[in-house]
């Protein structure tokens, strides 16, 4: 089975820096791929080729390919709207916008010119549905989204991605701003959102890495220095950087 | 003098500074006080449906003078609107961080510092006699329009650049386009910041004397279009106080503006409040 | 250097591990001597220190509880606490057997010896030696000792085949042999069986150091 997206050789510069050296991987359908690393590693800039939220850097430039269903998503023709609409993003901070809860899910589809096409009552019930936050909002629809707590707030983040239906979903150390009781539950929606979606989620808490994930990749000052099924990263890494780095003997 | 204990400076320090503060409100007390306990007996409302009259002694009241304010701050705000805000959203969201956006910045900066009589001498040459406006609501209007723009612009430009940055990144996350991110998201939650902006605006605009002195005249009949000539209340206030020796009428004129701005003013203490509370709270 | 209490506690785990390790060796060398010379205190003195042996393995399985709860260890300090708690059971087994010699040397008392002992001597000397060394290739993270003690299993048991026969002629040539030597015999067992656990300790060597479990070589019994 041909893996969901794959970077081959991706560099990623802005200005003089280089953020992401050559990194070539596969990130599989239907699973949770980590990225973990040191802070400032370069994990994060890499989420981001994945969409191309980079474009928005001055002095951006990319070498390689990353091929989402085996078409390279950095070529000409490709509609960068469309490409978002397919592999959405959560990001660290919860930030839903200053509207109502209603307005922020239904504000993906809207954009995309489906408010027509869609009744939006159920697009909206079923995203919030799916993201584990339908019955504690669900009285409340018109409330602003900046009124709920920090988890909930991170639900409402998901479920407005999953409005627009991606295929894959990009999660940014979605559960540091997070309590522990919120990050539980967000844990457990991600595994409950594999049965329909690709995740690849960067995260600093590498136990996280190793609760929720199948696939995770470890990167260092912005290489990818080893890649591979969880259970065998966390239990038998072949490199002697990433058996520092996980077992907390970084200096 | 021996050198004093931490505690005794910070004694002085707080007597200077609440004694500043005491002042400062005294003072505008005062002022305002003093006009409203002058200018109020004579308020009624002849007083403000009448137009004036003219004459050494100022009879009449203000009717005409209100009309043509509102027919400017209406006019002004009017053309106002769109360049300024339009320039703020280039400036906040498009601009590059290059040259000559550092120069458009630099005389956006030094313009919202020139005296309004400048833009009046401006004003006068431009609108009332290159463009055959004459003295007119017309001329008056575009040269506050000139004096204003560059403060709409930077109040503008700091409310969307008060809009957190995560607001328009999940925007572009989900598939909108740059501009529908700016549309929807940026502006609506902008919009209590350039708010604010309009009607301090329109507070200046009411205080304006010296820039439309030379641009709209001094007619006192009541304005029938445009390019009719008029006077402003803060202009009426100007005339009685200099031309005639109704003292008393100049009081009331003045009365009438301080309390406009004042409730003006409570407006926008009162839209921050509520925006902000919407925003924070939820609904 | 960060961690440095987790490296401390590693440290000591090791050490008490190589404790165990020694306790049990003794136990080897001193049921072998009690049977050869008939020394009912030496063996009733083995038979009781067995228990010291059991508590030390449930000590140190509880310091491995406590270390993977409050350090969730990861990758090779992961590796290593699995291969301790392993290697433990292996030792208090080793230790069983140790005082399964012991018993056999009380209950074969002051009965005339059938023949001088010399292989099962042998095999206890070799049996400890590759227990004290599997323990070494264990601290210095040696797979390849580990290895090559593994195979050395098989001269075990061709000492115990050697033994097995000639108890067997014995008993074949004479019936009043029967019980002394079926006794002698399985005390041979108990070695041979010390031995495979001692191929199981390698195992779990080979285990830390790459991270796999591969069985070395099968025994014979």
């Amino acid at each position: 089975m041909d893996p969901k997206i794959q970077t081959k050789q991706l560099s990623f510069h802005y200005g003089k820096n280089c953020a992401v050296k050559n990194v070539t991987i596969d990130i599989r359908e239907h699973q949770i791929t980590a990225l973990i690393g040191p802070s400032g590693c370069g994990k994060s800039t890499f989420l981001r080729t994945l969409n191309r939220m980079n474009d928005i850097i001055p002095e951006a430039r990319i070498e390689g390919e990353v091929l989402l269903d085996k078409q390279n998503i950095y070529e000409r023709s490709v509609d960068v709207v469309e490409l978002r609409k397919r592999v959405g993003m959560v990001f660290q901070q919860p930030n839903p916008f200053p509207k109502s809860i209603f307005e922020n899910v239904a504000f993906g589809p809207k954009m995309l010119g489906l408010g027509h096409k869609l009744n939006l009552d159920e697009v909206v019930e079923k995203s919030l549905h799916a993201a584990a936050l339908w019955g504690e909002v669900k009285d409340n629809l018109h409330k602003s989204g900046l009124a709920l707590s920090g988890g909930q707030q991170q639900r409402l983040c998901i479920a407005r991605v999953l409005a627009v239906e991606p295929e894959v979903i990009l999660m940014d150390e979605p559960c540091s701003a997070l309590d522990p009781a919120s990050t539980l539950k967000i844990e457990e929606l991600m595994q409950d959102l594999t049965k329909n979606y690709t995740i690849v989620i960067v995260t600093h808490n590498m136990l996280q890495a190793a609760r929720v994930s199948e696939w995770t990749g470890f990167f260092l000052l912005g290489e990818m220095i080893e890649y591979g099924k969880t259970v065998d990263i966390f239990s038998r890494p072949r490199d002697r950087r990433t058996e520092d780095y996980i077992s907390g003997r970084f200096g | 003098m021996p050198k004093m204990s931490a505690k005794s400076t910070q004694k002085l320090a707080k007597v200077f500074i609440w004694g500043s503060g005491f002042i400062t409100v005294l003072i505008l007390f005062l002022i305002i006080g003093y006009v409203l306990v002058r200018g109020l007996p004579q308020l009624s409302l002849s007083f403000l449906f009448t137009a004036p009259q003219g004459g050494l002694s100022g009879e009449g009241g203000i009717s005409t003078a209100i009309v043509s304010t509102i027919y400017i701050v209406l006019l002004t705000i009017a053309i106002l609107i769109i360049p300024g805000i339009g320039a703020a959203i280039y400036l906040a969201e498009y601009a590059k961080d290059d040259w000559l956006t550092r120069i458009i910045r630099y005389g956006v900066d030094t313009l919202a510092g020139v005296p309004s009589i400048v833009f009046g001498l401006f004003g006068f040459v431009i609108f009332v006699t290159a463009l055959h406006f004459s003295f007119s609501i017309l001329s008056g209007a575009l040269t506050l329009v000139c004096l204003l723009l560059p403060t709409l612009i930077r109040t503008s430009e700091e409310a969307i650049k008060a809009v957190p940055r995560s607001h328009r990144e999940a925007a572009l996350a989900l598939g909108a386009t740059r501009w529908q991110s700016i549309w929807h998201v940026v502006l609506p939650a902008a919009l209590p910041g350039i708010v604010t902006g309009i009607i301090l605006c329109i507070g200046r605009i009411l205080g304006e004397t010296a820039c439309l002195y030379v641009t709209m005249g001094g007619s006192s009949a009541m304005p029938t279009s445009l390019l009719s000539g008029g006077r402003t209340l803060a202009l009426h206030l100007f005339y009685l106080a200099t031309d005639t020796n109704a003292m008393s009428k100049a009081m009331t004129t003045a009365a009438v503006l301080i309390v406009v701005i004042l409730v003006i003013n409570t407006i926008i203490n009162w839209i921050s409040h509520r925006f902000q509370a919407r925003v924070l709270r939820g609904a | 250097m960060p961690r440095t209490s987790f490296e401390r506690h590693l440290h000591e785990l090791r050490d008490e591990v190589l404790v165990l390790g020694s306790m049990v060796e003794k136990a080897i060398y001193r049921s072998m001597e009690a049977l050869k010379n008939r020394d009912l205190d030496l063996a009733k003195k083995v038979i009781s220190d067995d228990s010291e042996i059991d508590r030390m393995r449930f000590d140190i399985e509880e310091k491995c509880i406590k270390l993977i709860v409050t350090q969730q260890p990861v990758a090779s300090d992961l590796r290593i606490i699995v291969a301790v708690l392993n290697i433990i059971i292996d030792l208090e087994r080793i230790g069983d057997h140790a005082e399964g010699i012991a018993k056999i040397a009380v209950m074969i008392g002051n009965e005339p010896p059938l023949k001088p002992l010399i292989d099962l001597p042998r095999m206890a000397q070799k049996t400890a030696d590759m227990l004290r060394r599997s323990l070494d290739a264990f601290v210095n993270r040696d797979a390849d000792a580990a290895r090559q003690i593994s195979k050395e299993d098989d001269e075990i048991d061709a000492l115990y085949d050697q033994v097995f026969r000639e108890l067997l002629i014995f008993m074949a040539e004479d019936s009043k042999t029967i019980t002394r030597a079926t006794r002698l015999i399985w005390a041979g067992h108990n070695l041979e069986r010390s031995a495979d656990r001692v191929t199981n300790i390698c195992e779990r060597v080979v285990f830390v150091v790459t991270g796999k479990m591969e069985e070395i070589g099968v025994s014979k019994y």
